[in-house]
């Protein structure tokens, strides 16, 4: 019956949609494409482009993919968590649900959107180390690093749409965001570089998390000595970080589904109240 | 029946929010759901909109059950809600393209631009409109489906007097289309002016239903006469006449005769009744009586 085809094109536009709403929005785009290649820059003036001690690649072969993984969940976790529970508390999702348009499809298209987004900010990323930094791709490491982005980005959509279902407003999602990913990437691989020198209970707690799993598994797809370790395409693949990923991945889109609302929050007696205090200013 | 609404309970904890709604619409009626804030109003349309569950009763929209109805009922229907958004950055004319792509019949965006009197901003994002402008935009949204009924809920709050005789004209419009709307408002000229028949909601409970002239024995309630005359005169044969501020008001079953009597009356001493008025009971008088009865018991 071409339903199959008709959901797709469907998602298709959606996507479309949130994409345009994304690039009139400067200060997500800002953040979360700019702000990360500010900081390569930043970094690599800093440190100077040479070989880092403990790992064993320049600043930039180190950054480059480490600030690609931090837009990416910047662009699927913050953003989509910030502007779902914004959305949410507009009315905006209601007025979807009033709408003949499948809820998964309205969805679907804020995370594909998303996930675009995130591809860019890596691809970007990547590209400004290529072009100006010196940083080296390797062709039997690229299936890894696309793969482990692919795993990467559905989590953290599903932790970003879990943290807009339990955020009690859209001006506290912002706030609770980044209290949450800004910690965890200065212990993830992300802004600092690992060093021997720092306690092994960092390690272990950031271990727990999916945020240093995805950096890692990102990072070695990138890094000469840990491409030079390992032979065949499928040997970059990194099960354990992917592992991990996956089960918060699940657990991440389990709890969204079952906490997941798409009324404002506070509901009927909040508005009514609103409305009232609005009904009086007027009189 | 556009409408079918039986026993409608609704409740959020101890509270019974809806307590017993019976409705009935019939298709290409402009029905009106008029009472106070908190008392139902809002709850029942939206349990009709498919936004809430019931929790008790039986409700049919256009033979369907807008719990389970899904998509196939969404496609029919159109809401304009009371409070919610339209992505600010997107373009007036954007947000009805994108909308209506959602619909499987759907209605010409630039027709429905001047439908609702938005050309000038047709380009325009939606954060630059005004609050009016952004209603008549949810207007527009609400029908671009071209849906056989439409909820509107409180339409025009916050206009000013010239776009809510445009939303009107908008309405009528709908209305000779053919359209079963189902409308809650504040305005008691508004619900004059749009609905064939009106029912009043307080404390979860219809109170009072029937058309805008006859709710409430409005069409038996009692004329009121008003006129004021030179001191030291008074009509003759009347008793006692309530005065008000040097105004005579008289409150008549029969006003034909009564003021048949006092004009005779009056050319007869070539008297002036000063401003006379003869008011039959708004519909707002009516309501509020209704909605305020609250308070007796």
């Amino acid at each position: 019956m071409g339903e199959h085809n008709s959901s797709l094109s469907l998602v298709w536009q959606q996507v479309r949609y949130q994409n345009k709403i994304f690039w009139r929005t400067p200060v997500a785009a800002f953040f979360t494409i700019v702000f990360p290649l500010m900081f390569l820059l930043v970094f690599v003036t800093l440190f100077g482009n040479d070989l880092i001690g403990d790992v064993g690649v320049t600043t930039a072969q180190f950054y480059a993919p480490a600030l690609a993984v931090f837009g990416a969940v910047s662009a699927t976790y913050t953003n989509l968590a910030i502007g779902t529970a914004i959305s949410r508390d507009e009315g905006i999702l209601k007025r979807i649900r009033g709408t003949p348009v499948p809820p998964w499809i309205y969805m679907a298209g804020r995370v594909g959107s998303a996930v675009w987004v995130a591809f860019i900010a890596v691809v970007l990323m990547m590209g400004v180390g290529v072009i100006f930094f010196g940083v080296e791709l390797y062709t039997a490491a690229l299936p890894a690093a696309f793969v482990t982005f692919v795993i990467g980005v559905a989590c953290f959509a599903a932790l970003g749409l879990l943290l807009a279902a339990v955020a009690p407003s859209g001006d506290a999602a912002p706030a609770i965001a980044n209290a949450t990913l800004l910690p965890l990437a200065f212990i993830s691989d992300i802004f600092i570089v690992p060093s021997d020198a720092s306690p092994g209970w960092i390690a272990t707690l950031a271990s727990i998390f999916p945020l240093k799993h995805f950096a890692v598994a990102f990072a070695d797809a990138f890094s000469p000595i840990e491409v030079a370790s390992r032979d065949g395409w499928l040997d970059h693949f990194h099960w354990k970080e992917f592992g991990v990923m996956g089960l918060w991945l699940v657990g991440g889109a389990i709890l969204a589904i079952r906490f997941f609302s798409w009324e404002p929050r506070g509901g009927e007696r909040k508005r009514s109240a609103r409305r009232r205090a609005k009904t009086a200013a007027q009189s | 029946m556009a409408i079918e609404v039986n026993g409608l309970v609704k409740t959020y904890g101890e509270t019974r929010a809806v307590d017993g709604v019976d409705l009935h619409v019939a298709e290409g009626e402009v029905f009106a759901l008029l009472g106070p804030n908190g008392a139902g109003k809002s709850t029942t349309v939206e349990i009709l909109e498919g936004h809430r569950t019931l929790t008790a009763g039986t409700v049919r929209v256009l033979g369907m059950d807008p719990e389970t109805g899904g998509r196939a009922y969404r496609e029919r229907i159109g809401i304009v809600l009371q409070e919610s958004a339209i992505e600010k950055e997107l373009s007036v004319r954007e947000a009805i393209d994108i909308y209506g792509a959602l619909y499987p019949r759907r209605r010409h965006t630039g027709e429905l631009i001047e439908i609702v009197g938005l050309e000038d901003k047709a380009d325009s994002r939606i954060k630059t409109l005004s609050g009016g402008q952004k209603r008549r935009l949810e207007l527009a949204l609400g029908i671009v489906g071209d849906p056989e009924l439409i909820f509107l809920d409180e339409p025009t709050t916050g206009f000013d007097p010239s776009a809510r005789r445009q939303a009107w004209t908008v309405i009528d419009n709908l209305r000779s289309l053919g359209k079963t709307i189902l409308l809650t408002t504040h305005y008691m000229d508004e619900a004059q002016a749009l609905s064939d028949r009106v029912a009043v909601i307080r404390s979860g409970e219809i109170v009072a239903e029937g058309t805008p002239d006859t709710i409430g024995g409005r069409d038996d309630a009692a004329t009121t006469i008003g006129f004021s005359l030179p001191s030291g005169t008074a009509p003759p044969g009347m008793g006692e006449v309530p005065q008000e501020s040097g105004r005579f008001v008289l409150a008549v079953p029969e006003a034909t005769k009564v003021l048949h009597r006092l004009t005779s009356w009056a050319i007869d001493q070539g008297i002036e009744l000063g401003s006379l008025t003869v008011e039959r009971p708004s519909l707002e008088d009516i309501y509020l009586e209704l909605a305020a009865e609250d308070t007796d018991g």
